[in-house]
């Protein structure tokens, strides 16, 4: 029940905006999380949930760096 | 990470031969993963996964279903839905054969919908059942928002909306063998990872925030295996999870909901485990509060064991004899994220 889904904001209007998964364009409110277009986005029961970031590769590589530390 | 990462963590899990390891995930949507997966097979016979309550369809009591049908079969009221919601036993059938007998419930695919029936329908009652956790309760909150402000006065609430924290903490101090834990990923998208420190550190469990693939998960699980018996929170999910979590989402649901105790089907009241409308907006509730019974189905029902990790839905008597996905007796085998539906389908 705690799916969502990751997608690319197209455009904004008002309180919602068109999320873009893989082709199949969705309109999702976006009062919880501030967007714009070119954002990768969760959402969540038609809600933008939270923005994806990049930067994932470089901290799973330091936490792998602190585990091989300790383990 | 590459795919020679990838490799060695694969590898290491298969190899894996030092002290058993028993870890729980709380989340359906990692159960349903875990399956699809086929993540247990690539494990060593030491680290063994097990499902806890992490669906919130599934520890939703009969009380809450019974008030459903309830409210579905009286007169200009409708009972608005997520899909799972309608096939659940209640102590006396479900939302769909009330349906089927005249009363009114729809199934929506986000809550929001309920506003353009509402207004299309402004001499009808649309009632939300707001059921879920930490994830899905801010879209509730924005949905209030939306109502107060559009002064909507034909919708209602009936919540069972639960937390996560309360329920991990009452099942370690309650004494669930397990080593480690994968937290929900997307319950952490809203509250954060450092939610889970607090737990983490009482408990000298390490916890590992989880995204839905089978890479994340595989990485997780190697991370919780690698920081045995050390009471740490690591983020596996960094693209969606930040250590402070959604703060704007978290604000909202503190703007409408207060913590309260909140029954869990199968388990029992844990404190301060359910949000509960504000008295300032108790005027859209339709009496969440008072639900506090389970009744279930059939007595030989062990969905309270299952849910708490204690007993695998095989072991269950009911399981695949009275109890199937046609037949269910007990909600986990009805949500597609229930932990006997996982297992059922997977064999």
């Amino acid at each position: 029940m705690c799916v969502a889904l990751p997608g690319t904001v197209i455009s904004c209007d008002g309180d919602s905006a068109v999320v873009d998964f893989s082709g199949n364009r969705v309109r999702a409110k976006t009062g919880l999380v501030d967007v714009a277009p070119g954002d990768k986005v969760l959402v969540h029961a038609g809600c933008v949930l939270q923005k994806m970031r990049e930067e994932e590769a470089v901290e799973l590589e330091r936490l792998f760096k602190e585990l091989g530390d300790v383990g | 990470m590459s795919d020679e990462a990838l490799a060695a963590v694969k590898a290491r899990l298969k190899a894996y031969d030092g002290p058993r390891m028993r870890i729980m995930e709380v989340c359906g949507s990692h159960t349903a993963a875990i399956v699809k997966n086929g993540i247990p097979g690539l494990l060593s016979k030491q680290i063994e996964l097990v499902a806890g309550p992490g669906c919130p369809v599934c520890v939703t009591p009969t009380d809450y279903i019974d008030r459903l049908i309830a409210l579905s079969q009286e007169e200009n009221t409708c009972v608005v839905t997520f899909g799972d919601l309608l096939r659940v036993p209640g102590s006396a059938g479900t939302l769909m054969q009330a349906k089927n007998a005249g009363g009114r419930a729809e199934m929506v695919y986000s809550p929001f919908d309920i506003l353009a029936m509402a207004q299309a329908e402004p001499a009808t009652t649309f009632i939300f059942a707001a059921v879920g956790f930490e994830t899905t309760a801010p879209v509730y909150a924005l949905l209030l928002d939306q109502i107060v402000e559009a002064h909507i006065e034909n919708i209602r609430f009936l919540t069972a909306l639960k937390t996560m924290p309360p329920v991990i903490d009452a099942l370690c101090a309650g004494g669930a063998d397990v080593q480690g834990l994968i937290a929900p990923g997307h319950v952490a998208v809203v509250i954060g990872s450092d939610a889970f420190k607090p737990l983490a550190e009482a408990y000298q469990l390490p916890f590992g925030v989880a995204g839905f693939s089978g890479m994340h998960l595989l990485y997780a699980i190697d991370g919780i295996v690698r920081a045995r018996g050390r009471g740490t929170v690591m983020n596996f999910y960094p693209e969606a999870v930040t250590p402070t979590g959604n703060v704007k989402a978290q604000d909202l649901v503190a703007k409408y909901f207060e913590p309260g105790d909140a029954l869990w089907r199968g388990i029992g009241v844990i404190p301060g485990s359910g949000l509960f409308l504000k008295p300032a907006v108790q005027c859209f509730d339709m009496g969440s509060q008072a639900l506090q019974h389970d009744h279930p189905m059939n007595a030989a029902c062990r969905c309270g064991e299952v849910l708490r990790g204690a007993i695998a839905p095989q072991d269950c008597p009911l399981f695949k004899t009275a109890c199937t996905p046609l037949h269910p007796q007990g909600a986990c085998m009805v949500s597609a994220e229930g932990n006997c539906l996982s297992v059922y389908n997977q064999n």
